[in-house]
């Protein structure tokens, strides 16, 4: 375990930028945070936790793919990939950590996604434990520990310094880099920090959520529940639940003619809206009430039935705090699960 | 300003369920929290009682589920729908638009004395909320890790309420209280501010604002003047559909035609701004918009009676060139 | 010394029946206004939509100009009476936007004005060519 002063944070910001990108969680004019690219006096947000979560670096909102020209009757295609440079991004807190391992299972299982994985290779994540979780956190529902988060590396931040502990090969190095700024030190502040987290996680009101209800084999359970109805009624098709999602990886594939040529793209997508998987006879899921169901039991039963049983929620809270009516995947799950109890 | 309780509405709600008024109610349901309310459709007066809420964070306009409640097949009898003065000015201007059945509705109308932030509370006691007691003007906020705290009312207002600009409800079958008035607001003084900077400076701001935009649509999803059965930009065909902006240049697109799309039908009710995910100041536009109509061509304010004719399907032979309107000196 | 051989490209929307036979005289007068202008013929002026502007703007113009009857003469009774509400409105926008608002005009052209016609696009031209590229409102992909 080492550790810096945290007045020296700057230090250790600009030794690490020295070698790669860096980006941190930094307010923005309104008081919410995003990650930015760390430059001198950037400062880092004391926020729990961004609006937009930290797939973005790995899996951006929008990328090109490639290019098309035609000459006559020929057609040239122009990889535009690069070769991507190191980048680390500091304070990805435990959720955002996991969902980059259900991003993995989807991306980089064959064929696996190039573009993705090459990010992956670069990326080095530097986790941060939550010193004070929101009500709106779950993730400990979901086997998360807010207080340990995986990453290459983990720090926890306390009043005076920030512990770093490597826990992979890049983390080694990244620390290794660093070395000249940090000290050697044991681990009791941090067990204390651990333990103070792991007591407030126990008060936090969405601990106890009917996880053993949900997971996989349950389809034939809920696909039909007439719960749904009422669930759904008054969705507004919006795609802000799947945009500020940690765990939503779906996209379209499209393509822009410049005029001069194509490029081909692709960006988010939102099963929520209704030109999601658009076909010629039209989108498969033609109510909102299909599009709801569909992106629930993806969180809750489709994914783990694929993916042994590892649910596709991090309990971010994200949309809990986003979803402009309030409906979100915890109402689901208590509306759904909580039937056989009563 | 007397204030209207839970217990008056489901008071309300059941005697004209019980009476065969109406056979259902859309109301506000209480969430997990005290603050996430979520919109929702009682059919009996027992579910109202357990989970009907009415307090500061039912800011929803509920004028445009009526479009999907009224069309409803095999649905008898009316819907009750409970408006705040601003709300009412939406229903007349999906009214004036045919876009519901008039007769499958009863609305009544609530006083309101303005709607809670969440977000402004949130930025003030921080993360953490156990409970917020929102019964006095007092609002008081329990947090894990601060204790409680008191906060002003009128500190943590939504944008909307804070310069609300009509506390007079212009549609209803029946009213609770007493109807309020039209207000003189200061709501167009932030567009002046922007409007008072250098062309530079106002780039500079809404590039900033509009780069933060993660097109969810959640701005258009929620506009009771949006009610295209389908968006240009979900429309293949449209040649501008598009799900996620590839530059700036998008960005601005989208939020200059969704904009445009509902100027001189858009009653500022301030919807878009609430649920922006991102806190991009939406209700600046569709101000610009509101404003720049009044003083090009006379004080309109759209929902205000049913039937008018919106500014953009109107005009005069004496209206002003466009290139006086972008060079008038008293803008 | 450098010669600045930067040439705007401007879209002009002429409406069939005043601004587009005005274009046809200049030309029958030969009258001469710059190449860089492009005139895209639309049935009214009423027609063009505030999207067919911004998009021109993506494609890559540098200034885009509405040219339609005179107020009054519309084929259509009353389709530029629209447009002139319409355009003032977005023109105001974009001006909000931070956009120069020198790179949009209206301006009403009958069928026997060749003379203004040739007139208002030598000016217009000048005015974008002034401005120089248009950097508020393009969409990088499509630049060359």
């Amino acid at each position: 375990m080492r550790k810096i002063s945290l007045s020296n944070l700057d230090g250790l910001f600009a030794k690490i930028a020295e070698k790669s990108k860096l980006y941190i969680p930094v307010d923005d004019n309104k008081g919410f945070a995003a990650f930015k690219l760390w430059a001198e006096g950037v400062k880092m947000s004391n926020a729990l936790n961004t609006v937009r979560s930290a797939k973005d670096f790995f899996f951006p909102q929008m990328e090109n793919l490639m290019e098309f020209k035609t000459e006559g009757k020929n057609i040239e295609i122009i990889d535009i990939r690069e070769e991507k440079e190191d980048f680390v991004v500091f304070g990805v807190r435990a959720c955002d950590v996991k969902s980059f391992e259900i991003l993995d299972r989807v991306f980089l299982s064959e064929p696996v996604d190039s573009y993705y994985a090459s990010r992956r290779e670069k990326g080095v994540i530097v986790s941060l434990a939550c010193g004070k979780p929101a009500e709106t956190c779950f993730c400990s529902a979901f086997g998360i520990d807010p207080a340990t988060p995986a990453g290459d590396i983990t720090a926890w931040k306390t009043e005076t310094d920030l512990y770093l502990k490597a826990n992979t090969e890049k983390g080694e190095k990244l620390l290794s880099q660093v070395e000249g700024l940090t000290e050697d030190c044991d681990d009791k502040a941090v067990e204390e920090q651990k333990k103070a987290i792991t007591e407030i996680v126990k008060k936090l009101p969405l601990q106890n959520l009917p996880l053993d209800k949900f997971g996989k084999g349950k389809t034939k359970e809920y696909f039909d529940s007439p719960e749904w109805d009422e669930l759904s009624s008054h969705c507004l098709g919006c795609g802000t639940c799947t945009f500020v999602c940690p765990t939503c990886q779906c996209y379209d594939v499209k393509d822009f003619n410049t005029g001069r040529e194509v490029k081909r793209f692709r960006c988010w997508d939102s099963c929520m809206y209704s030109d999601f998987t658009l076909m010629a006879h039209g989108n498969s899921r033609v109510s909102q009430k299909e599009r709801f169901r569909q992106r629930f039991m993806h969180k809750l039963v489709y994914y783990p039935d694929n993916n042994d049983g590892l649910f596709s929620c991090v309990g971010c809270g994200r949309c809990l705090s986003k979803c402009p009516i309030s409906m979100n995947i915890v109402k689901v799950m208590k509306t759904l699960g909580g039937k056989e109890n009563v | 300003m007397q204030k209207i309780t839970r217990d008056a509405l489901i008071e309300k709600a059941q005697t004209l369920l019980d009476s065969g008024v109406v056979t259902r109610v859309l109301g506000w349901k209480k969430g997990d929290f005290d603050y996430d309310v979520t919109p929702a459709l009682f059919t009996d007066i027992e579910s109202m009682k357990k989970d009907f809420v009415f307090g500061d964070f039912c800011g929803a306009n509920f004028s445009k589920y009526l479009l999907k409640e009224t069309k409803k097949i095999g649905v008898e009898g009316k819907v009750l729908v409970f408006l705040k003065s601003c709300d009412t000015y939406s229903f007349n201007q999906l009214l004036t638009e045919h876009r519901f059945d008039r007769e499958k509705v009863y609305a009544v109308g609530i006083p309101c004395d303005g709607m809670v932030d969440v977000n402004k509370i949130k930025a003030i006691v921080g993360d953490g909320i156990v409970s917020i007691d929102d019964s006095a003007e007092v609002i008081k906020v329990e947090t894990l890790y601060d204790g409680v705290k008191e906060l002003n009312k009128a500190d943590i207002l939504l944008e909307r309420c804070a310069n609300c600009k009509s506390r007079k409800h212009v549609a209803y079958d029946e009213l609770m209280g007493e109807d309020g008035e039209v207000i003189d607001s200061n709501r167009f003084d932030e567009v002046e501010k922007l409007e008072k900077m250098s062309a530079d400076e106002r780039f500079a701001f809404w590039q900033n604002e509009l780069s933060r935009c993660i097109r969810c649509n959640a701005c258009r999803d929620v506009c009771p003047a949006c009610t295209c059965e389908k968006c240009v930009f979900n429309n293949p065909n449209s040649g501008v559909e598009n799900k996620a902006a590839a530059n700036s240049f998008e960005e601005q697109m989208f939020h200059i035609i969704r904009a445009f799309h509902v100027a001189g039908r858009c009653t500022d009710c301030g919807e878009c701004s609430r649920v922006c995910p991102q806190h991009i100041p939406l209700h600046l536009l569709n101000r610009k918009f509101i404003k720049d109509i009044n003083s090009f061509y006379g004080d309109y304010q759209a929902g205000e009676t049913v039937g008018s004719r919106a500014p953009l399907t109107n005009f005069t032979k004496e209206d002003l060139e466009p290139s006086e309107a972008v060079n008038r000196e008293d803008k | 010394m450098q010669v600045n051989e930067y040439k705007p490209k401007i879209v002009a929307f002429c409406c069939n029946w005043c601004s587009y036979a005005g274009a046809d005289l200049a030309g029958s007068n030969r009258l001469s206004y710059p190449a860089e202008v492009k005139v895209i013929r639309v049935p009214c002026s009423c027609r063009v939509n505030p999207m067919f502007i911004l998009r021109a703007f993506q494609r890559g113009a540098d200034g885009v100009i509405l040219c339609g009857c005179h107020p009054g003469d519309c084929h259509y009774t009353s389709g530029n009476y629209y447009t002139r509400r319409r355009m003032a409105l977005l023109f105001s926008m974009l001006d909000y936007l931070g956009i120069e608002k020198e790179r949009t005009r209206v301006e009403w052209v009958s069928a026997a004005e060749g003379a203004k016609f040739a007139a208002t696009m030598n000016d217009f031209v000048q005015t974008v060519t002034a401005l120089g590229e248009n950097k508020r409102l393009e969409d990088l992909r499509c630049k060359k």
